[in-house]
């Protein structure tokens, strides 16, 4: 099928306005949040409804053209970025919210309405939707599915899998399927748990059933400042050590303090800080006091040199949301970064923090860290500059020595921002062959002919 | 190959493509293409600029869809400035650019004949008065020569009775005691379209205690010339307004329209590589105040009497994101005694006006004209408020083709009728 017969097909389906294919507008389209892998689809469509999601799928397929579904490009790991010549199916106008069923704490919505958006719809009520992906107020619920998405406060809630209930989608062929619902744990294979994480490889989801939480009845926001990391993460250990399960557990190191202080989502920070550290603490209010006194004094035991109680739902928002914006300010460090995702047991804190120095000073490259200590999830950002030959490549073998050390530490190459293109070949440092094959041997009953979001994850050795 | 300013360029590159300006942008939140978002638009400039990409008439079209509100600024984590990046880009395209024939008329009309020239401004308004007055307005839309959205413009863009400037002297005395002595800005478009407003705003800055002054040699703030690319004519502009306050030896530079002051405030970016205006500039520049930044700053006058309204805050870009004023005229409504201030969903978000962007891009600024509409009659609104002529123009329409029917007031509007102004704004709200 030519360019010209594809582009008025797909006109057909979406309406004219909603499929770019002038190569200046499809530029646009060449990477996510990562800009280490650039490459530009062969077209853009942007279906309204599930349907013509159904329908795109099954023109493309029938003329043999692979495609990739895409949110709202804030992907990290280079998961939407096309291979060789797919059709890009972007889902931002399917943002409808189907339902809100608060009695019994469900909602519906589209894939491209967003993560925030959910908690926005129901927390006059009291209620909101757990999973908090730092680009929350950016990122679709689709892309979260896709990713299995986590963020800042999945340490005691856990992360998207275990918010997801029910899931609409688009099979390889265009069939519409639906999977789950609103009651729990239905019978049979968890394919709801298969499709999640399983990053737009084996269908394209378009409607989610996600559980609603009660907003707990109280919150203490910790702030703590510390002259290293190391004194930081000795603090972490001393919570979890005290019994005490945290809504979330923060850190910052002083690249990224610096990063996010020059922007507008300043909080302040007296200078010249080594670490941040954020600890949530929620639920009842009573007993709330108690846990925020116990936290302070590890903090002080562990040598911070200034700690502190929110003041006000403002002060603690302002702090989350300084935190929050902690990737995006990268930019006020360098022209480009790309964020490790490595998870570690989080007694090895401090050892791989100090071997993701090393790997730093090795290559020339600095590196900012932010990370969900509490879930050992390390977050490096390694900061270069695209326009000086060599530095994406220097990049780019930093962040997979990075991950080799969080594998020897017992730990894991993704946490929760996927392994799309960009750590393909760290899946084989992780993996034996047979498991990937075993996966692999998954994938291909529900995509048998490659044709959703093709070569990702997999090294092309699997 | 686009050719950028340093400052633009910086502003580039710290763009790292996070999206977090995706969602508050008004174009992305109504189309989700990438290329209308303020990363879509940042990635073809950078492109633009590195020789990789050329202007097609594509690339034009998403880059001319932007309405510069400048809502991903204060979004960004980074704090790329937006607007800094596409003024700049804009202007440098323009110079190679090829309009056509009636696009360009309109341009050259408005920007270069019109709008610079006070005095002309007030002609073509006089005009539009009488056209107004003998009814020919509506006999255009009765004989179906006006039709939809342009008879719904020409029923709202009333010229009314008087101009702010024929009515109001040089000086305004305070009243009681002096505490402070301001030059009023009177605007070009809110001079003769909203005159009520500006001798509201007048009165309610005389009943504070202020010696209002309104130097005669001011001229139009250069917005307009500046978001269509003619940064020369931005900085005679720019000159000459400064020369005329400077002379005024005052405390504060008040304006009461947003688009006007964020370019105000902005005259020592202007004129930085200017060494006989630059040190000028940022003394100027020093001495602006929105009037409600101002009005939220000083011991307010107690209202004489109470308003027992329902209003709905409309944020003017130029307020919210182009100088950070969100609170302020919130606090100076909630001040008025009676009054209830309603929450409106979206109200940071561009109702569409965006300086001539409602006449050259009809379909997009419908759409959000539209989206606002829906969002203030979800409130019951009966007054929505805002701070800037434009927008309050825009909103008007939007009751018209739209609904709710509710009464469109500049701030200070409802705060001289507190103070038993006679609220001559008002009247001509309704259609």
């Amino acid at each position: 099928m030519d360019d010209r017969l594809l582009a008025k097909e797909l006109q057909a389906i979406a309406g004219e306005r909603y499929v770019l294919t002038d190569p200046s507008e499809l530029l646009a389209y060449e990477c996510d949040g990562n800009t280490l892998f650039k490459k530009t689809p062969r077209a853009v469509v942007l279906p309204g409804s599930t349907e013509e999601v159904a329908r795109v799928v099954r023109l493309l397929t029938a003329n043999n053209i692979a495609y990739i579904p895409r949110g709202a490009g804030t992907g990290l790991s280079s998961g939407v970025v096309p291979r060789d010549g797919e059709v890009m199916i972007g889902l931002a106008r399917l943002n409808r919210v189907l339902e809100i069923d608060l009695r019994n704490h469900r909602a519906v919505v589209e894939a491209g309405h967003t993560n925030l958006k959910i908690t926005q719809l129901v927390q006059d009520k009291g209620f909101y939707y757990a999973p908090d992906p730092s680009s929350q107020p950016v990122c679709t619920i689709g892309g979260n599915v896709a990713e299995n998405a986590g963020g800042a406060h999945c340490l005691k809630y856990g992360v998207t899998t275990n918010h997801v209930l029910g899931l609409t989608l688009v099979t390889w062929d265009g069939e519409i399927v639906r999977l789950g619902g609103k009651a729990l744990d239905a019978p049979g294979y968890d394919l709801v748990g298969l499709f999640v994480g399983s990053e737009g490889t084996m269908g394209i989801v378009t409607e989610v059933t996600v559980r609603l939480m009660r907003k707990a009845q109280g919150f203490k926001t910790v702030m703590a400042l510390f002259n290293s990391v190391s004194q930081a993460s000795d603090a972490v250990s001393g919570v979890i050590a005290a019994g005490i399960l945290p809504g979330a557990l923060e850190i910052m190191d002083k690249q990224a303090i610096i990063a996010v202080e020059l922007g507008p989502l300043r909080v302040g920070y007296p200078e010249g800080q080594e670490a941040v550290l954020l600890i949530d603490v929620d639920g009842l209010s009573a007993g709330l006091d108690t846990q925020a006194e116990a936290i302070l004094r590890i903090c002080r035991e562990a040598g911070c040199t200034e700690v502190r109680t929110a003041r006000s739902p403002e002060e603690r928002l302002r702090w989350w949301t300084n935190r929050k914006g902690a990737f995006g300010a990268a930019g006020n460090l360098a022209p480009n970064y790309v964020v490790q995702d490595g998870v570690i047991p989080r007694s090895k804190l401090t050892e791989v923090l100090a071997e993701v120095a090393a790997v730093g000073q090795k290559y020339g490259l600095p590196i900012a860290n932010v990370f969900h200590a509490g879930d050992g999830n390390l977050h490096p950002l390694i900061c270069y500059d695209e326009r000086t030959p060599g530095m994406s490549e220097k990049a780019l073998k930093a962040g997979s020595e990075i991950l080799a050390a969080c594998v020897r530490a017992g730990g894991s190459i993704s946490g929760e921002h996927g392994i799309g293109i960009e750590k393909m070949a760290d899946m084989s440092v992780l993996y034996s062959p047979d498991d990937l094959a075993a996966q692999k041997a998954v994938h291909d009953v529900l995509d048998p002919h490659d044709f959703c979001n093709p070569d990702k994850i997999f090294p092309a050795s699997a | 190959m686009l050719a950028l300013n340093e400052q633009s360029r910086a502003n580039v590159e710290m763009c790292v493509h996070c999206g977090f300006c995706l969602p508050v942008c008004p174009t992305y939140s109504e189309l989700g293409i990438e290329d209308d978002s303020p990363r879509g638009r940042i990635h073809l400039i950078r492109n633009l600029a590195s020789g990789r990409l050329e202007s097609t008439s594509k690339v034009l079209e998403h880059l001319d869809l932007c309405l510069a509100c400048r809502a991903c600024e204060a979004a960004c984590p980074s704090g790329v400035k937006y607007g800094v990046i596409i003024e700049d880009a804009r202007a440098s395209l323009e110079q190679t650019r090829e309009r056509g024939f009636w696009d360009k008329g309109l341009r050259n009309f408005f920007l270069r004949g019109v709008f610079p020239k006070p005095g002309r401004l007030r002609w073509l308004a006089r005009a539009m008065r009488v056209w107004q007055g003998l009814g020919l307005d509506r006999a255009a839309i009765m004989l179906g020569l006006l039709r939809g959205r342009m008879a719904a413009m020409a029923e709202t863009a009333k010229v009314p009775d008087r101009f702010g400037s024929d009515a109001l002297p040089a000086f305004i005395p305070a009243s009681g005691t002096r505490r402070y002595t301001v030059a009023f800005v009177q605007g070009c478009v809110t001079d003769v379209l909203f005159g009520p407003t500006n001798i509201a705003t007048v009165r309610v800055l005389a009943a504070n205690g202020c010696d209002v002054k309104i130097p005669a040699a001011q001229t139009c703030c250069g917005a307009l010339a500046s978001h269509f690319g003619d940064l020369e004519q931005a900085r005679r502009q720019a000159r000459q307004n400064i020369d005329a306050f400077l002379a005024a030896g005052v405390d504060y530079i008040i304006v009461n329209a947003a688009g006007c002051g964020s370019t105000l405030k902005e005259y020592h970016h202007l004129l930085a590589a200017d060494s006989a205006y630059a040190e000028k500039a940022k003394q100027f520049v020093a001495q602006v105040r929105d009037v409600s930044e101002f009005l939220a700053s000083i011991e307010l006058a107690t209202p004489a009497k109470p308003l027992p309204l329902k209003v709905a805050y409309q944020d003017a870009c130029h307020l919210a994101h182009g100088q950070g004023i969100r609170l302020q005229p919130r606090k100076v409504l909630s001040s008025i005694p009676g009054l209830e201030l309603v929450e409106l969903a979206e109200s940071d978000i561009c109702c569409g006006s965006a300086g001539i962007y409602n006449i050259v891009q009809p379909e997009m600024a419908d759409s959000l004209l539209c989206r606002k509409m829906r969002n203030i009659a979800a409130t019951g609104a009966r007054v929505v408020a805002s701070g800037n002529a434009g927008c309050m123009m825009q909103l008007r329409l939007g009751v018209k083709r739209f609904g709710p029917e509710v009464e469109v007031l500049h701030v200070v509007d409802l705060l001289d009728r507190a103070y038993g102004g006679d609220g001559a704004a008002g009247r001509q709200s309704r259609g």
